[in-house]
């Protein structure tokens, strides 16, 4: 009999212990929206530099990695896909495969999940050492607002530069496409990129681009917010990084099986 | 007296159902250097956590210059905090900038003033603390009693009239601790600055403070000049000023129950 109350009491703890995260979520998302859209008009300014400090540091900075994965994706997409159409004779709907894929779902995820490991998990690392060394109390007793100050900047600039680098991850995995399929199939160069061009639907660019701005929001959101609740000291910093990043990806897959639903489902 | 410009009425903060605050009532009066003394865990960090509207009481009230700050707006909160300092145990500067920048942070976002006016203000500052020539250091690149003064020159650069200090003394050799306590002291004599110590350190504590209350499991036991708390006859802050340690009171039986986990 213990057990079993032992067993749904812990159950209960962990769904409460998760509504209230939910809820401080929740309102420090409608906080950031505020301080990024209304509190502006209102005349309370937007940190610029600090946004555009953060973008460099999330879209610049992220350039090199996100281009060379995109590239190698591409090169695999295209092998893997000529490999298989080669015997039904259909190569040239290589190019087809690559576009659709990469713009539809994979230039999208792999962006946002690049940038997870490389940003998201900064973004807690650096909120919660803050924490931890009483600055964002500081900022408080200042009178600053840490949500202006460190989140407002930062989902911003996510929000402006993870679709950013989406559209450069597109082009840079077609390229990649590209490259395989005129070197090793017989195919022409106009041919590839007329076939491309067919295949470009703008419904595929745009519900990708939507997906990355929703991804870049689930990024920015989840990194700030575990650096927020940080407690402690340079270990909890550590697990809390550790648990944005897992909890990031896992939003980010989950939600594009909901976008992938809402754009593609055939019921 | 003239009014009390900081006052605690019986606030009271619990965290689940740990009472760490239980009804503290506290009147600090303008131009006064207020001690907060007390072992660690008595509640005085928590106290001044209050003071500074970082966190909500569950009861009671804290009036700052007559305002209530447990139901002030973010926007009235903001406001009245435009004109307190408070100097962190960690000094707390922003690691990211230097040290100018860190004492022109709140100048740039609360003023008007030109850039140049505010690097003037961000010297004068500085070289209050002792601190001048180390305006483009980063906060890492600073002794423990460089970065408190430098936190303190944050303090300052807003022309606070209520300055609170966390532990300034902690940490640091005796000397550089001195040197601080100095600092204080001048702050008050040269700008009648309302100053609220929090600390243990009791050579801090009598070398600054004009009145000291003594806090004891979340409750002011005493609070008075320095001779007054010398003469109290409360055992609790006899054994604090005579540095006695706490009577070891568990009998052999007790221990072993306590090791084995048997009640």
């Amino acid at each position: 009999m213990e057990a079993i109350n032992k067993f749904f009491g812990s159950i209960g703890h962990s769904v409460l212990a998760m509504l209230n995260h939910l809820r401080r979520m929740k309102t420090m998302t409608a906080e950031t929206f505020y301080w990024t859209l209304v509190a502006p008009l209102k005349g309370k300014g937007l940190k610029w530099d600090n946004t555009v400090e953060q973008m460099v540091n999330i879209g610049f900075n992220s350039l090199p990695i996100v281009a060379t994965i995109a590239f190698f994706v591409g090169l695999i997409i295209s092998m893997q896909s000529a490999y298989q159409l080669k015997q039904f004779g259909a190569s040239i709907y290589v190019a087809d495969l690559v576009l659709v894929s990469l713009i539809r779902e994979l230039s999208p995820l792999l962006t946002a999940i690049i940038v997870t490991g490389r940003n998201g998990s900064a973004i807690t690392a650096e909120i919660g050492t803050m924490k931890v060394s009483e600055e964002i109390d500081a900022l408080r007793t200042m009178g600053l607002n840490p949500i202006k100050f460190l989140i407002v900047p930062r989902t911003l600039a996510m929000l402006i530069m993870l679709p950013c680098l989406t559209i450069l991850a597109d082009m840079i995995g077609i390229i990649g496409g590209y490259l395989i399929a005129v070197s090793t199939l017989d195919i022409t160069s106009t041919r590839y990129i007329n076939q491309t061009i067919q295949a470009l639907v703008f419904k595929d660019f745009f519900s990708g681009l939507l997906k990355s701005v929703f991804f870049a929001l689930i990024i920015a959101i989840v990194g700030c917010y575990q650096g927020f609740i940080v407690e402690g000291g340079a270990e909890e910093v550590g697990k809390a990084t550790t648990r944005s990043v897992v909890i990031s990806i896992f939003l980010i897959i989950a939600s594009d099986v909901f976008f992938t639903a809402l754009f593609y489902s055939t019921f | 007296m003239a009014e009390p410009i900081v006052q605690v009425k019986n606030l009271v903060v619990t965290y689940g159902n740990r009472v760490v605050l239980d009804g503290v009532n506290l009147d600090i009066y303008p131009g006064e250097i207020l001690a907060i003394l007390g072992r660690s865990g008595c509640g005085k960090s928590t106290l001044l956590r209050h003071m500074l509207g970082l966190a909500k009481p569950t009861a009671g009230q804290i009036l700052i210059k007559g305002k209530d700050i447990t139901s002030l707006s973010e926007e009235e909160k903001t406001e009245l905090f435009k004109k307190i300092g408070m100097l962190f145990q960690s000094a707390a500067l922003f690691n990211s900038m230097t040290i100018a920048d860190n004492v022109a942070l709140p100048l740039r976002e609360h003023t008007k003033l030109e850039e140049s006016t505010i690097q003037i203000m961000v010297k004068m500052k500085l070289e209050l603390v002792g601190l001048s020539g180390f305006e483009n250091f980063k906060p890492a690149q600073l002794s423990g009693g460089m970065k408190k003064r430098a936190g303190l020159a944050r303090a300052l650069a807003m022309d606070p009239e209520i300055l609170f200090c966390d532990e300034p003394s902690a940490g640091l050799d005796p000397v550089v601790a001195a040197g601080l306590d100095n600092l204080i002291r001048k702050l008050q004599t040269a700008f009648k600055m309302t100053i609220v110590v929090v600390t243990h350190e009791m050579d801090s504590v009598f070398a600054i403070a004009d009145r000291i209350a003594m806090m004891h499991d979340g409750k002011i036991l005493v609070v008075g000049t320095k001779e007054e708390i010398k003469r109290s006859p409360d055992p609790i802050v006899q054994q604090f000023l005579n540095r006695q340690p706490d009577e070891e009171e568990m009998d052999r039986e007790q221990y072993l129950n306590t090791i084995t986990g048997a009640s």
